[in-house]
């Protein structure tokens, strides 16, 4: 075997890099499979310095660090390298570029991740496999021959448990003696005569396996042998688990009960409200408004925004056009500092807290399969439930999750939703007590037109746009206790990307909405709206302001009716409009970075009809 | 030899002991295979959820199947 690896080299040419920045270090690259522990040792790796950014034309987020001398690159979660979503293009153009792999494995899902670990080996990589949660492995009586596995993958095996961070000493210390694995050898002689066209043992072995991608790269009709490979890797694999695997009775663990629990819907509903009871609780009550209360007001506008307006004032008026820009009442000195630093970044952090418990508990994909049947009605499967529910946080937010999404056709359903129908939670906040103060009826009217629109705008899409929802395949990991330091990493490294990416856009879009302020464009757009709030949703003409700031911020317009006498019904009318309306500035630009400026513009448009449509037909019966 | 009923893994009920017999082609057969399940492997049924999302158990690994493709996946009650 070692002859036959030796032999592959001499035919190895360096391909070309060009998606990863060049540097001289190696490139070590993390791959496993989902929920395997690989980001507690890629932080362990590369400690806190990291870089996370967008994968050239994907939406997926690369995290890059430095341990010694390597680059350290995590890839997104995957159960082979191939091209079926986005996960697992930019993992396969990462591992295609790797010097070592560190596959890290589960140890208690051998059957399952060794196939990826076989797959990685056939690429012709170097590797060493980190058999994670061992501990986890006595509990569930399993015994691994670590030696023997080893011997008959052909690289290091080192056992690590990183939540008790044990075996990590072992893991550095062996990352130098990566080496290239076992093939089969039938496969490997197949591997040959294609290497001799493509050069690169990884780029040959996809091609093989009917990879369009780097078929067309090299020019090369796919050749679709996937099939006979994988089940031929498959049945490697399995011989391979029979070797070394012995286990013991199977005894139930209280995790796995509960995770049964969470699955059927009698006892899993009741589980999923207490969850977002919590949630609510947390970012809805302590960070949105508490939190955010006083950070926005006190640190925001008090201490920040008087001090800049005092330091700009000095050198330029604040009646001024530019002053105005700068400092006042959209001022990219003022409203946005406040709103990214004081307003946003708490928001965010929260946020992300929430989704990293979310996360690592494993529970999300269990959610996804008690609604799954459910959400095909809407044109999605059971996944897009975790945008939707993140929406009622942070809709902007929740619209950067609909990358989780396997297509465009599902990005799209669930980002409309999202837009139109999902009130943030700072939004729900002030309806909640307008509707209080409305009366059960208008809150009963509120719920079903908000839910039949949801429904409505699901069907509809699922109906017009090409394609069907794509049935849901899911692994369901075990449920397992979050770590509170890779919880608090994970939030830091995705808070840092989300504000550098949002700062830019938070700033150009204050500078526009300034300008038109300053210009008195805002003034004419706000009387072109009067009529349509008086004639058609019957609303006292002042609302129209309320419609003009629901464009900068969604609670900003229901806040903006608090003050204006209204009865209980044009008060329902009013925030069904305000719902429906426009999302906040952040969101829309949020909506145009992911979904591109042509759905991106007729969902906007969309809002704008929608809401006034249904608000005045609403309005109309009952008003 | 008497022939085993085959039936859809989305008729399935909560605790069958099941063997697959026909996975359909394409990208989720591939994706299956990685997670080790192919013909004649059996498995158990976890969870028929209303609606027809099946939950099937190997070993210790759980995967769920929306309806659609477990209308597509035949198996025999063993």
């Amino acid at each position: 075997m070692n002859q036959n690896t030796n032999h592959i080299e001499h035919h190895k040419h360096i391909s070309e890099t060009t998606i990863i920045t060049e540097s001289s270090n190696k490139k070590l690259v993390l791959v496993g499979n989902p929920n395997v522990g690989k980001s507690v040792i890629f932080n362990y790796l590369s400690g806190i310095y990291v870089d996370v950014s967008n994968f050239p034309g994907t939406t997926i987020e690369i995290t890059k660090g430095k341990y010694l001398n390597y680059d350290v690159y995590d890839t997104p979660g995957i159960y082979g390298v191939s091209s079926f979503n986005d996960e697992e293009r930019v993992a396969r153009d990462i591992i295609i570029d790797a010097d070592i792999i560190l596959n890290i494995v589960d140890s208690v899902h051998l059957e399952r991740d060794l196939f990826l670990t076989q797959q990685l080996i056939d690429m012709g990589k170097k590797l060493v496999v980190v058999l994670n949660f061992m501990d986890e492995v006595k509990k569930h009586h399993i015994k691994i021959d670590i030696d023997k596995l080893s011997e008959l993958l052909g690289v290091p095996v080192v056992p690590t448990s990183a939540i008790k961070r044990e075996g990590f000493d072992k893991l550095t210390q062996t990352i130098e003696s990566a080496c290239y694995g076992k093939q089969d050898p039938h496969l490997h002689s197949q591997l040959h005569s294609m290497l001799r066209l493509v050069g690169s043992q990884a780029e040959a072995l996809l091609i093989l396996e009917g990879d369009e991608y780097i078929s067309k790269k090299h020019g090369i009709n796919p050749i679709n042998m996937r099939e006979e490979i994988y089940i031929e890797r498959r049945n490697r694999v399995n011989n391979i688990i029979n070797q070394v695997l012995t286990e013991a009775s199977i005894r139930k663990k209280i995790s796995t009960t509960i995770g049964r629990w969470t699955l059927n819907p009698f006892t899993g509903i009741p589980i999923l409200l207490l969850i977002l009871y919590f949630a609510y609780l947390f970012l809805g009550k302590l960070v949105a408004q508490d939190l955010v209360g006083f950070t926005e007001t006190y640190f925001g506008h008090e201490l920040w925004e008087n001090w800049i307006c005092k330091i700009v004032n000095q050198v330029i008026s604040q009646e001024t056009i530019i002053g105005q820009i700068l400092v006042g009442e959209f001022g990219i000195l003022t409203m946005t500092v406040t709103y990214l630093v004081f307003l946003l970044l708490p928001l965010v952090f929260a946020f992300y807290i929430l989704l990293s418990l979310l996360e690592d508990t494993g529970y999300l994909p269990r959610l996804a399969t008690m609604v799954d049947r459910s959400m095909t009605y809407l044109g999605l499967n059971g996944r897009a439930i975790i945008p939707l529910i993140l929406g009622f946080g942070c809709v902007s937010a929740a619209t950067i999750t609909t990358r989780l999404l396997s297509n465009e056709r599902e990005k799209t359903i669930a980002t409309a939703i999202l837009q139109f129908v999902i009130p943030c939670s700072a939004q729900l906040a002030v309806i909640t007590a307008l509707l209080m103060s409305a009366g059960f009826k208008a809150l009963l009217i509120y719920v079903i037109v908000i839910f039949s629109v949801l429904v409505v705008i699901g069907t509809v899409l699922n109906k017009f746009l090409k394609g069907e929802a794509s049935p849901l395949l899911i692994n369901l990991p075990p449920l397992r206790l979050p770590q509170v330091n890779n919880v608090l990493q994970k939030t830091m490294i995705k808070t840092f990307a989300f504000m550098k990416e949002a700062t830019p856009w938070f700033f150009l879009g204050a500078a526009i909405i300034g300008t038109m302020q300053a210009t008195g464009l805002l003034d004419l757009w706000q009387k072109a709206l009067a009529p349509l709030t008086q004639h058609w949703l019957k609303l006292p003409v002042e609302t129209a302001t309320a419609f003009v700031m629901g464009l900068v911020r969604r609670d900003f317009g229901a806040a903006g009716l608090y003050d204006i006498a209204m009865n209980p019904m044009q008060t329902t009318v009013a925030l069904i409009t305000i719902t429906l309306f426009v999302p906040c500035i952040t969101s829309i630009l949020i909506m145009y970075k992911e979904r591109g400026w042509k759905t991106a513009t007729v969902i906007w448009i969309g809002t704008w009809i929608g809401s006034f449509t249904i608000g005045g037909l609403v309005a109309q019966i009952i008003v | 030899m008497i022939a085993k009923k085959s039936l859809q893994l989305s008729k399935c009920k909560k605790g069958d002991r099941l063997q697959i017999v026909f996975i359909p082609d394409g990208l989720q057969r591939s994706q299956l295979i990685r997670f080790g399940i192919i013909e004649g492997d059996i498995v158990h049924c976890l969870e028929n959820l209303p609606g027809g999302t099946t939950v099937i158990q190997k070993n210790r690994q759980e995967i769920a199947i929306g309806y659609k493709f477990a209308n597509k996946i035949i198996v025999t009650k063993i």
